[in-house]
């Protein structure tokens, strides 16, 4: 296994322990910021020292606390990109990158002309981090970190320093950057999107857990925790009770729900995507009814705020977002007694 | 006009300032990374000889280095020589007067120093010592060189503990403060204000001096982006 992290660090108010293994390629950790992502890393880089477990990457220990094993940040083969990018700032472009290589190394000016090249940084090389712009900036520090030859790479929020015009071009580069390097390398992001194109495996952190390693496609199509649901995007959620092997009362919608698969026992809330649900013409299976509260026009498509029919809009998960065309929410007003649909393979049962 | 007192105050304002400097650094630096409890312990006792009076600073450490204190008297017998009523008396009092402007100075600018520039060497495979003297050093210069001129602008102007120490020997242990002290009491206005005058002088120098520093250091490269420097 490329990389396998156990670790646990008791901070007080906050407990991280996390367990984990990586393949090789990009493999996303998700998770909405405070859940301990930069924290895994830190611990990962050898900068955080945690109280108590084991990290392996390519085969070597970098921390066994059993066995007292401890590597310092600098032999472990680490590279990391910080969320700033953490240049010196009292250095040029070729001053940063040269201080890793080593101004004596034998072959550290073949070595330096060929990273400028590869990270178009040529015309660059005397200018200080101050001076270059954000993706110049992330260009410099990839540069610096390859120059250190490390066998493992972890990269904290790269793109969201940047603005979204800047991100699109950047990504492009990181990917294939990533795609040379070839080993693992760790993707921390907040972002699904940014996630769900960059990595091949995920793992989403919550409140300094981790769940299980997961290919992306697996974790979008069925997130099977609520915090993983949350990070997908999925934007409507009830509380239920199982009434059958796959019939579930939503206790915040005052509905009876078909569920397309079994729903498994510890099962406490469901999760149903916006675009998933769809005004109907008259009751059935899967129907509950619902007043109109809001219809907001976005720019390809309307956005319906519903309340179901018999909960209190207080309620933390009483409200249902319906995400429909323009075309079908043209007869809608506020105030409507609607009948909503959703299809039984899109009620997604999610563990607590 | 006799121009020891000048001569005298420069002599030991920048000795004890390059004390300070050093030993104030270094201070900064440990202390900045202690745990919370002997953090909080050393920081007071650091500190302490900035919120006593200077005369309470001067009796201690009369108490400790005259000719019957402890120290004093051991230096008195082994080496035969005095540590009070010389010009280099001095040096210890301004020193410790001093002191806490530079190092709370210099600790404040490791604690405002970006902690994942530290990091990130240390990933990088760079040496602690070559982070500290190329990376947090650099970095942490403003707060360092404040640190270090407020400490000389105090050390040229101590004068309660100076004076217990030193005492007021004419061409031998006066400095520009005990001097003044000294032709006020005498009556003797007109070179006191020459005196005055002289200090006022070198403030001024310092101030002006702090102020080209800083604008100058402004304007050389920081960290940061700026977006319209894209080249992209």
């Amino acid at each position: 296994m490329p990389l396998y992290v156990r670790a646990r660090k008791n901070f007080g108010s906050f407990v991280l322990d996390v367990d984990f293994e990586s393949p090789d390629g990009v493999m996303g950790l998700l998770g909405a910021s405070g859940c301990g992502k930069s924290m895994t890393l830190k611990c990962i880089a050898g900068v955080v020292r945690p109280d108590e477990g084991l990290i392996i990457s390519n085969g070597r220990v970098l921390f066994d606390s059993s066995r007292g094993i401890n590597l310092p940040p600098r032999s472990r083969g680490v590279g990391l990109l910080f969320q700033n990018y953490a240049l010196f700032p009292n250095m040029t472009v070729e001053g940063n990158i040269m201080t890793v290589l080593g101004r004596a190394a034998r072959d550290a000016g073949d070595l330096y002309r060929s990273l400028i090249s590869r990270f178009h940084l040529s015309g660059l090389e005397k200018r200080y981090p101050a001076d270059l712009s954000g993706g110049q900036q992330q260009r410099t520090a990839l540069a610096r970190i390859m120059a250190a030859a490390p066998s493992l790479i972890m990269l904290d929020e790269p793109l969201s320093a940047l603005d979204s015009y800047l991100r699109w071009q950047l990504e492009g580069e990181l990917a294939s950057i990533l795609e040379e390097f070839g080993g693992v390398a760790l993707y921390v992001s907040h972002n699904r999107d940014e996630v769900y194109r960059m990595c091949r495996g995920v793992c989403v952190m919550n409140s300094g857990r981790n769940e299980p390693v997961r290919t992306v496609q697996d974790l979008f199509d069925s997130p099977d925790t609520l915090a993983s649901s949350l990070l997908t995007g999925c934007k409507n959620y009830s509380r239920i009770e199982r009434v059958g092997p796959r019939k579930v009362r939503a206790l915040d919608w005052n509905a009876e729900l078909e569920c397309g698969g079994t729903v498994a026992d510890d099962a406490g809330f469901i999760g149903v995507r916006a675009h998933y649900v769809h005004p109907v013409s008259k009751p059935g299976d899967n129907v509950f009814s619902c007043r109109v509260e809001r219809v907001t026009h976005d720019v390809f498509h309307t956005i319906v705020n519903l309340i179901p029919e018999g909960t209190s809009p207080e309620r933390e998960y009483s409200r249902v977002r319906m995400e429909i065309t323009r075309e079908e929410s043209s007869e809608l007003r506020a105030g409507d007694i609607i009948e909503v649909g959703i299809k039984p393979r899109d009620v997604m049962p999610l563990k607590k | 006009m006799d121009w020891f007192p000048l001569y005298n105050s420069l002599r030991v304002a920048g000795i004890s300032t390059i004390i300070t400097f050093f030993v104030g650094i270094f201070a900064a630096y440990y202390i900045s990374f202690a745990r919370p409890s002997v953090k909080g312990a050393l920081d007071c006792f650091l500190t302490l000889p900035m919120v006593l009076p200077p005369t309470v600073v001067g009796f201690f450490l009369l108490k400790a280095i005259g000719p019957l204190g402890p120290v004093g008297s051991r230096i008195l017998s082994v080496f035969g020589f005095k540590m009070t009523m010389t010009w280099y008396s001095a040096i210890f009092a301004v020193t410790i007067v001093s002191f806490p402007l530079m190092y709370r100075t210099a600790r404040g600018a490791f604690e405002a120093f970006d902690e994942t520039l530290r990091y990130s060497g240390q990933t990088l495979g760079l040496s602690d010592t070559f982070i500290f003297w190329r990376i947090t050093l650099p970095n942490c210069k403003q707060g360092i060189l404040a640190g270090a001129v407020l400490a000389f602008a105090r050390a040229l102007g101590e004068y309660g503990a100076t004076t217990m120490v030193t005492g007021y020997i004419p061409g031998r242990t006066a400095t520009i403060s005990t001097t003044v002290y000294q032709l006020w009491r005498e009556g003797n206005d007109s070179l006191a204000y020459r005196w005055v005058f002289i200090n006022l002088a070198i403030s001024f120098v310092v101030l002006v001096a702090v102020n080209m520093f800083e604008t100058r250091y402004r304007s050389t490269p920081r960290a940061g982006r700026s977006p319209e420097a894209d080249g992209m």
